[in-house]
């Protein structure tokens, strides 16, 4: 039997709140004041949807034998890169095999859902497929969709084996609905009518398509214990449960409060926060919305397993800093150019030959291990730095990435170029050997001292706003799974 | 068992151009000025010269590649000139270069020349550079402040000192060194500064604050070596000759291995040991009476009397704040002023710290003499950052 075998997530640490957002721009559109409240995911200037993959894919890995993946697709409107596969950036990052299946998914808000289908339809005869959905969110300052918007990911595992969940079955409906779109050389969206875009799209292609998913399940409204459809605009979820006669209390939060909407990630992410609660017999419904709907109807095999290395939906959630400050929002967002002084200016081109060459220690933080004396350290190199053994052509790859890691030196550096100063960097040590000195992201000055615990995570370590690249690298964060941590 | 340099090789003269943001002059105008000072008090001939070493830190700027900028700089006879380039301590490895060309017979009269032009980059600090294609993979491109803030978080964990004690001795170290710079006609910074002052700065790398960092000037320095026997013959009584070179250069042990926990100067403690066998010295803080070591930031001062083994480790917050370094202390380091206020111009500073030991030994250096001359003048002169760097220790005195 193939279905669910394991989900996560990922949230940005940062919450914009959005009454930051209209106390700026409230004077020039006072209909935002209907929105200003709760609070945003905001994306780090360091994030993007190819980055929250691959923490969202670690999160759904953790204790996961990563070894048999299949496939990585990755479903997102907001992919950095039109022509070098995305989803093969994640798979760098996690460390998997070559011999692997990647794919972007992309297109419509609908994309997430429609991936998942594709994963769970396929994942019976290929193997485990690793289903991504993560979505750095850019609108035009002032806008509603500033206020609506989020910035997160979510991953879930398909595959063979035990399944969490398993797919009763699926309904699409494509239709050339354009309630917006972007179109490939614009930055922001542009917007119909929301009235308009409720009552002849929400209200009309997901009711069909639900109708279309219990017709084929062979159930009926009542036997949808949890509705999992976001809501972009308020209350849409609710009108859609009623108008197909789903209790509204199967009805899921769709995280507008907390979250916001995430695109093409967010019903993936409900679906992975109810997963993290759900019952055995239970049936999820979940809802894809773009240009059409996708329904997944699926059945909750057995409860999840604690996992204290893993953070999920709430958890992330949980670990949280407000930010008030909407220029940084701006800024962090490439929508407002602060001046940034001439060390800004440093050239930030890569060798894509020595890219290449280093993928593994670059992409997928693999150090090397020495075969015979056990020392570990990165990167790699032909003969080891074992002081008393320099032993050549010994390494063996040694993944470091989910190592957790102490802090040994540090300082908080507010001449260099950062687009967050100061930036905080120093040398870190990891859990059985091995250390490296890297930049410290999501740190307050009270996070950072020696002994202090870190974890790994992958980030955006610079931008070459010359020639269009961006460089990813690693970058330690507090230890988010310390039973004392944020 | 190799021989080693002692006494082997005379300093026949030295030049230093005044350190500073020489904004009218190019390079060229810095190594004349030093140059220029330097033969003269060789009392040589330009053509005498049978080789050179050029040192520059920062390639991409400043004079370009190669030693065709001081040959033509200069007019040198055309002889050979080997640029080199070892971080900060370039201009020691110049001095290191045309010493052992003497000592190796190989010419009779080598010149040393460092020089930096670093005041054309537009803004204050050190550039921005490239440190190759992995480095900037996977390297962080922090400030030279940030690399050696990163010393005092370690030092203090290490030693269970606190914050507050850690900077009141990183300031005594800045405020020496500001009070000797004052008394220094071509130091880069002539103003003495309280300790309040320093310990309130603007923070540029917690927790290195403005008056924590040295000077970041325009300069050159630089020294004619050759025989003592030539240098005798050349008419020289007092001779300043070299006791100990000494050079340690990072493996990867620090910043790659197990082991180091981030509060010394491995390199430095290395270096050091091999300069004090080669000189001779068995007890440098007894032996030792004057320093000029590599004070990019206070805190490097600070840490490397330990790794110099005149301060017992853990021991060298309390030798700073009794004033032991101090111009009038028992062993006085910076008395020039040191990088801190006599500045650094990166490929000059190296030759910069032996020009004043040299100057103090033959009792020349003016308002800042030392009334007893020292029998020893160390030099140290660190390049690159606290877990990847290059340490070189200079020992000279009299023959």
């Amino acid at each position: 039997m193939s279905g669910i075998v394991a989900f996560g997530a990922y949230v940005p640490r940062l919450r914009l709140q959005r009454q930051a957002v209209f106390a700026a721009t409230g004077w020039f559109n006072p209909a935002l004041k209907t929105l200003a409240k709760g609070e945003r995911a905001m994306a780090r200037w360091d994030e993007d949807a190819v980055t929250m993959a691959a923490e969202a894919a670690r999160d759904c890995l953790a204790g996961v034998d990563r070894g048999d993946i299949t496939k990585v697709m990755l479903a997102s409107t907001s992919l950095p890169f039109a022509d070098r596969q995305n989803a093969g950036i994640v798979k760098e990052a996690l460390n998997l095999a070559d011999a692997v299946g990647t794919m972007d998914v992309t297109g419509s808000q609908r994309a997430g859902a429609s991936a998942l289908i594709d994963a769970l339809q396929g994942s019976a005869t290929s193997g485990p497929v690793l289903c991504v959905a993560s979505e750095r969110r850019r609108a035009r300052p002032g806008s509603e969709a500033e206020m609506i918007n989020g910035d997160a990911a979510a991953a879930i595992l398909v595959g063979p084996g035990e399944p969490l969940a398993r797919l009763v079955a699926s309904y699409s409906i494509a239709v050339d609905f354009i309630d917006h779109f972007r179109s490939a050389d614009k930055d922001f969206d542009y917007a119909w009518e929301s009235r308009w875009a409720r009552e002849e799209g929400y209200l009309k292609h997901a009711p069909a398509a639900v109708r279309g998913v219990l017709e084929r399940a062979e159930l009926t409204p009542a036997d949808v214990d949890r509705f999992i459809m976001p809501a972009p605009m308020r209350g849409v979820h609710e009108a859609v449960a009623k108008a197909c006669g789903i209790a509204s209390e199967a009805v899921a939060d769709p995280l507008e409060a907390t979250l916001g909407d995430c695109g093409a990630a967010q019903p993936l992410l409900m679906l992975a926060r109810a997963l993290a609660v759900a019952k055995p017999k239970e049936r999820l419904l979940v809802i894809g919305f773009g240009q059409g709907c996708d329904a997944l109807l699926l059945e909750v095999a057995r409860t999840a397993p604690a996992t204290p290395d893993k953070l999920g939906v709430d958890g992330w959630l949980s670990r949280r800093k407000a930010e008030t400050n909407y220029i940084k929002h701006l800024f962090f967002s490439g929508l407002i150019d602060l001046e940034r002084g001439m060390r800004a200016e440093a050239d930030q081109k890569t060798a894509l030959t020595a890219l290449y060459r280093n993928r593994k220690a670059v992409l997928g933080l693999v150090g090397g291990r020495c075969s015979k004396t056990g020392v570990v350290q990165f990167p790699r190199s032909e003969i080891s730095v074992a002081q008393n053994d320099r032993a050549v052509g010994t390494q063996e790859d040694y993944p470091l990435a989910d190592r957790r890691a102490r802090i040994v030196t540090h300082t908080a550096d507010n001449l260099t170029y950062t687009p967050e100063p100061p930036d905080y960097y120093g040398m870190i040590e990891f859990d059985g050997g091995g250390r490296m000195v890297t930049e410290f992201a999501d740190v307050e000055a009270a996070d950072v001292d020696v002994g202090k615990p870190m974890r790994m995570m992958f980030r955006i370590k610079a931008f070459d706003e010359r020639r269009g690249f961006r460089k990813y690298f690693w970058k330690a964060v507090p230890d988010y799974l310390a039973p004392s941590g944020q | 068992m190799a021989s080693g340099i002692r006494d082997k090789v005379a300093i026949l003269g030295m030049g230093c151009a005044r350190f500073g943001e020489r904004w009218q002059d190019d390079a060229e105008h810095l190594m004349v000025e030093a140059f220029q000072e330097c033969l003269a008090d060789a009392a040589i001939d330009v053509t005498q010269i049978d080789a050179a070493w050029l040192s520059v830190g920062f390639d991409a700027m400043n004079i370009g590649p190669s030693g065709i900028p001081l040959a033509m700089a200069l007019r040198l006879p055309n002889v050979a000139v080997t640029k080199v380039e070892n971080y900060c301590a370039s201009g020691t490895e110049a001095f290191r270069g045309a010493v052992y060309a003497v000592a190796s017979g190989a010419c009779d009269i080598a010149l040393a020349m460092g020089v930096e032009k670093l005041k054309d980059t537009g803004y204050g600090g050190l550039p921005v550079r490239s440190r190759g294609t992995m480095f900037d993979m996977v390297g962080v491109t922090g400030s030279a402040p940030g690399n050696f803030a990163q010393v005092a978080s370690a030092y203090r964990a290490k030693h269970g000192v606190s914050r507050e004690d850690l900077k009141r001795a990183m300031a005594h170290v800045s405020v020496k060194s500001h009070a000797n710079g004052a008394k220094n006609p071509k130091a880069h910074l002539r103003k003495p500064i309280s300790e309040e002052q320093a310990i309130n700065a603007p923070m540029i790398a917690e927790p290195l604050g403005l008056y924590d960092c040295c000077g970041v000037s325009d300069g050159a320095a630089c020294a004619i070596v050759t025989t003592p026997d030539i240098a005798h013959g050349l008419g020289k009584h007092a001779l300043v000759t070299v006791k100990a070179l000494a050079l340690s250069v990072s493996n990867g042990w620090e910043l790659q291995g197990m082991g180091w926990d981030g509060s010394y100067f491995h390199t430095t403690r290395i270096a050091a040991r091999a300069a004090y066998h080669e000189a001779g010295i068995r007890n440098p803080r007894q032996e030792i009476s004057l320093m000029e070591v590599h004070d990019c930031f206070s805190i490097t001062e600070l840490v490397t009397m330990e790794d110099l083994g005149i301060s017992a480790e853990g021991n060298a917050v309390r030798d700073v704040l009794d004033g032991l370094f101090d111009a009038d202390g028992a062993i006085p380091c910076q008395i020039d002023g040191g990088l801190k206020c006599f500045g650094h111009p990166i490929g000059a500073s190296g030759l910069r710290m032996i020009y004043e030991n040299y100057l103090q030994l033959l009792g020349r250096a003016g308002d800042r003499q030392r009334s007893t001359p020292p029998a020893y003048g160390l030099s140290h002169n660190l390049g690159g950052m606290p877990n990847q760097n290059v340490s070189a220790v200079a020992i000279v005195g009299l023959l």
